[in-house]
């Protein structure tokens, strides 16, 4: 149970949660993301793609890091460029970087409250907001143990935990399921479609199984360019007994990018 | 919903005799929301209620002290912060302390060099300001860019972290070396109101290393070199760095937002 706000209830006037146009983005000086265009409602979308193909700096301009270098971004209806306030976006935002940076001396259950706290949610909710997401991750038990003493699999799921204290409209997830082990992948999966039913989650990941197993949408990448966007079926549907890899969900991947190659 | 009458609620209070189930209900339905009739009620509870209630209290109060003791209160997420900055800043800030401790040695040891602690004062917050928002000492700096707290209030409190140390510290300084403490003080705070100013356009870490490297080739090093104070440091520039403190204070506001933007380059 938690306190709706009104802007909740409001009707929206967007068709996507998330929609782009001819997106730019830079990693460092090179052009990551290279005319993408990309429209996302609620469910999960698994973002696929070898390395390099921008996955990460897709993600770090949906979570309002890094400034699009051009064409536009609609985030939850508001234009995401360089002159807007974007405080009314973040505080409906979840997000796990690739690179989880935490603070070694907090227990999981400070840098919950305090992620919690920076995302402006009432102080009353903080607490039961922060038990309910560690115990959503499987973390109860360590809950104040110090960040520092935790696993990678740990880190991970405390990295999770923290993206969802404020059970965001809009939930980004770059690489999450590294360091999990095969149950807590299954567990993973599970939360997934829990928060799917009511927002936008978009996880990038290299295991093309994890996708087709809890995403309702696939997204394929590749050199800053969306190759493919459907379901999961759609994928599968894509391969022939003639691909590369060992399930029928990583034959239509490698089929995919094979003809797109062949095609450039 | 009308309150009860005392007939009812006396035989509520005895045991609901003669009520049949809907009226008990609507009568639990209504107390649990009139405070007026729950008082009604306790006035009226029969000897044997009064002693359930005593009995159902004692009991209870045994069990809680036999019981473990209630898990410690959570620091609330202020004062995980604070902690977390102490921690951050602590190293920074007892260089700085340091450095300022050294030119007071000095300026004893020394007095023919001019005062080294006017001349430190105006950089002297610039190394804990610049670690207090900065992408590469913060761990967790992606992630706090991308909640609605990341602004210049943000900004505003971890430097007020840095100069309720160094402020302190140079008040000390002055005082031990009888330096003007006007200009110990003001210097100190246009130099941090001009990180922040600057900050918001460049990113507050270049802007202290751009500063401090101004200062230090414009102003200190000239000094130390030709062995007298810069004409900016002496007593008729009071009011200068006044009028550049408020001025440069006056920029920060209106670029509030970009500390809020994208890429405000930290």
């Amino acid at each position: 149970m938690r306190a709706v706000r009104a802007a909740e209830t409001a009707p929206t006037l967007h068709p996507w949660l998330v929609h782009a146009e001819k997106l730019r983005v830079r990693a460092g000086r090179h052009l990551a993301v290279d005319g993408l265009d990309l429209t996302l409602t609620a469910g999960v979308h698994g973002v696929l793609g070898p390395n390099g193909a921008g996955k990460t700096t897709l993600m770090r301009a949906l979570s309002t890091v890094v400034k699009p270098a051009g064409g536009s971004l609609t985030l939850l209806g508001a234009p995401v460029d360089g002159r807007a306030d974007l405080r009314e976006v973040r505080r409906q935002l979840g997000y796990l970087p690739q690179q989880f940076g935490f603070y070694p001396r907090f227990t999981i259950r400070e840098f919950v409250a305090y992620m919690a706290w920076l995302k402006e949610m009432p102080k009353a909710a903080v607490p039961d907001a922060v038990q309910r997401a560690i115990d959503r991750v499987g973390l109860t038990g360590k809950a104040d143990a110090r960040m520092k003493t935790l696993s990678g699999g740990m880190l991970r799921r405390a990295g999770i935990a923290q993206a969802v204290v404020n059970d965001p409209r809009l939930l980004l997830l770059d690489e999450p399921t590294v360091g999990l082990d095969p149950e807590q992948r299954l567990e993973f999966r599970d939360l997934l479609r829990d928060l799917a039913a009511e927002s936008c989650v978009l996880v990038s990941t290299h295991l093309v199984e994890d996708v087709v197993a809890a995403c309702t949408d696939v997204l394929l990448m590749n050199e800053g360019r969306l190759l493919f966007q459907g379901t999961p079926d759609d994928l599968i549907a894509r391969g022939g007994q003639s691909d590369a890899g060992d399930s029928p969900a990583e034959r239509g991947y490698s089929a995919l990018l094979r003809r797109h190659r062949s095609t450039v | 919903m009308t309150h009860p009458t005392t007939t009812i609620l006396a035989r509520y209070a005895d045991g609901g005799h003669g009520l049949d189930d809907a009226a008990l209900w609507s009568i639990e339905v209504h107390l649990d929301v009139c405070a007026d009739c729950r008082a009604r009620l306790a006035a009226r509870t029969t000897p044997a209620t009064a002693e359930l209630l005593d009995r159902v209290a004692a009991s209870l109060d045994r069990a809680i002290d036999a019981g473990p003791a209630p898990a410690r209160h959570p620091a609330p997420a202020a004062a995980v912060h604070r902690r977390w900055l102490a921690w951050t800043l602590l190293p920074w800030l007892a260089v700085t302390v340091a450095v300022l401790g050294c030119g007071v040695l000095l300026d004893s040891v020394e007095p023919s060099l001019p005062s080294l602690v006017l001349l430190l004062a105006p950089v002297a917050p610039l190394p804990g300001v610049a670690v207090a928002w900065s992408q590469r000492i913060d761990p967790a700096w992606e992630l706090i860019a991308t909640t609605p707290a990341a602004g210049l209030a943000m900004v505003l409190r971890r430097t007020l972290a840095v100069l309720v140390v160094v402020l302190p510290a140079l008040l000390v300084a002055g005082v031990s070396t009888g330096t003007s403490l006007a200009l110990t003080l003001l210097p100190c705070l246009a130099f941090t109101a001009a990180t922040l100013a600057l900050g918001a356009f460049v990113g507050v870490w270049r802007a202290a290393i751009g500063l401090a490297l101004a200062w230090s080739a414009a102003v200190l090093l000239p000094s130390v070199v030709t062995r007298s104070l810069s004409p900016v440091l002496q007593s008729g520039s009071t009011a200068v760095w006044a009028v550049a403190t408020a001025a440069l204070a006056a920029i920060i506001a209106p670029a509030a937002t970009r500390f809020r933007r994208l890429t405000s380059g930290n």
